[in-house]
């Protein structure tokens, strides 16, 4: 910031000609312009520290905002949207959710269940963002290889008087980034936790019985009983 | 009167339960589906009771005391979760929680602070039932049992081994023990109200949303933590994009 001016002065008075120190000022700005380049990617090449970074924004606003606390879901809705979304796949998530199903679903199906499926575990996580409460967050060390496309980022909820609880991230690598397909609570993924009702249904009423029953779990209100 | 009708409704459920089995039991793991969903419904009628004194003590005690309560028993527990860990041939985690039991109970003032986890000790968790299936016991057919909840067929056998060894339940005297059950009921009651929430929003069917959970953590428990997520593999997708 306070290299700018510095610089246009250089420009200005030695039009072309850059004195010593204009150009150590000018070396200084660009090498630091570049090491915040270089710390921007290498964090949005680190899926731990992009876990970690959402983490930590989406609690500090938690922490901070009584509405939700108090059971707010539609505001915890909006955080998620806004914070939490953009780094998930929730097509590569509903694919796993239906497992081998996944295959007999049409284009448009499959846009339509990624859709309604995406609303669901929003919802689903906004709703386990207002029974925050009292607990911390550990993050554990993540082994990441230079040419890892698929990572497990683990993390633990701390809360006073009860065992950690374990809550991991499944990662994986995209031309847009590292995006998360997979959140396994205490060993349950909230994501193939649901195969067998929906393999039951698609059994039961195919793909279409499935994007019907998504919907019309998604059209109740959210949050059921406050 | 009260007593009789429920145990009226308690009689008709599994009455209905049983006979239900033909035309519900779709999933290989839960040939008991009728019974198990009887026994949950009677669970959830229980827990019309339940729920509002959990809700009632989590509302009434301040954190430190919630605390307290848990750290209490969870140090009483660990005695088991000790020889558990050691049944499982993992020394090291045995002795790590001996460390934590002697550190708790003398510095932690009888167990109510968790001392050693600040310091390092990790805690554990180990039941009868993990210990059979890291001994190869398969988990059997799945239950539901009314006031336990879900338990595999080999889990409901460890879960009385537990009960015989638990040290609560051989407190001499008849009023102090009954307490303590009863805090500890409660206490477990009241740590599962913010998952009660998350499960009603998730679960298109809560019965079988708990079952499938139960049944992923125990898979999960049973290999510490370090078992690859069922159903991976069956997944459609060519180098991660699946379109």
């Amino acid at each position: 910031m306070r290299a700018e001016p510095l610089l246009l002065k250089g420009a200005c008075g030695r039009v072309g000609l850059f004195g010593k120190r204009e150009m150590r000022s000018l070396f200084s700005l660009l090498f630091g312009v570049f090491l915040l380049v270089a710390s921007v990617f290498a964090q949005e090449d680190s899926p731990d520290a992009l876990i970690k970074k959402v983490t930590d924004d989406v609690l500090t606003i938690v922490r901070q905002d009584k509405d939700i606390q108090s059971g707010n879901t539609r505001k915890a809705i909006e955080l998620v949207e806004a914070k939490v979304l953009p780094h998930f796949n929730f097509q590569r998530m509903t694919a796993l959710a239906m497992g081998k199903d996944w295959r007999q679903a049409t284009p448009e199906q499959k846009k339509r269940l990624s859709e309604e499926f995406k609303t669901l575990l929003v919802r689903t996580y906004s709703n386990a963002l207002t029974g925050y409460k009292d607990q911390s967050v550990r993050y554990k060390p993540t082994k990441v290889q230079g040419d890892d496309t698929d990572v497990v980022v683990r993390t633990e909820i701390l809360q006073p008087g009860g065992k950690p609880i374990q809550l991991n991230y499944s990662v994986e690598k995209q031309p847009e980034g590292w995006k998360v397909y997979d959140v396994v609570v205490a060993g349950v993924s909230l994501v193939t936790n649901y195969r067998d009702t929906f393999n039951q249904e698609v059994r039961a009423n195919g793909i279409d019985g499935l994007v019907l029953m998504l919907g019309n779990k998604n059209k109740q209100p959210e949050s059921g009983k406050k | 009167m009260v007593k009789r009708t429920f145990s009226l409704a308690l009689a008709a459920a599994v009455i209905s339960g049983l006979t239900g089995c033909a035309t519900t039991a779709n999933n290989p793991k839960d040939p008991f589906e009728g019974f198990n969903r009887a026994m949950f419904t009677v669970n959830e009628g229980l827990d019309l009771v339940l729920k509002p004194v959990a809700q009632g003590y989590d509302a009434a005690a301040p954190l430190p005391v919630r605390a307290g309560v848990g750290n209490f028993f969870g140090n009483i527990y660990d005695v088991w979760t000790a020889v558990n860990n050691l049944l499982q041939g993992k020394g090291g985690d045995a002795l790590s929680d001996v460390g934590r039991l002697l550190i708790n109970t003398t510095i932690g003032i009888g167990g109510v602070f968790d001392v050693a986890s600040e310091m390092g000790l990790e805690k554990h968790t180990e039941d009868f039932g993990q210990t059979l299936g890291k001994w190869g016991v398969g988990d059997g057919p799945y239950l539901y049992w009314p006031l336990i909840g879900p338990r595999t067929t080999r889990d409901t056998f460890g879960w009385a081994v537990d009960s015989y060894a638990d040290p609560v339940w051989r407190v001499d005297d008849v009023a102090l023990r009954n307490t303590l059950v009863g805090v500890r009921f409660i206490d477990l009651r009241a740590s599962f109200l913010p998952t009660d929430k998350v499960v009603e929003q998730a679960a298109f069917d809560k019965y079988n949303y708990i079952r499938d959970a139960y049944l992923q953590n125990r898979h999960s428990e049973i290999n510490d933590g370090k078992a690859p997520i069922e159903g991976r593999e069956d997944q459609e997708c060519e180098q991660s994009r699946c379109y």
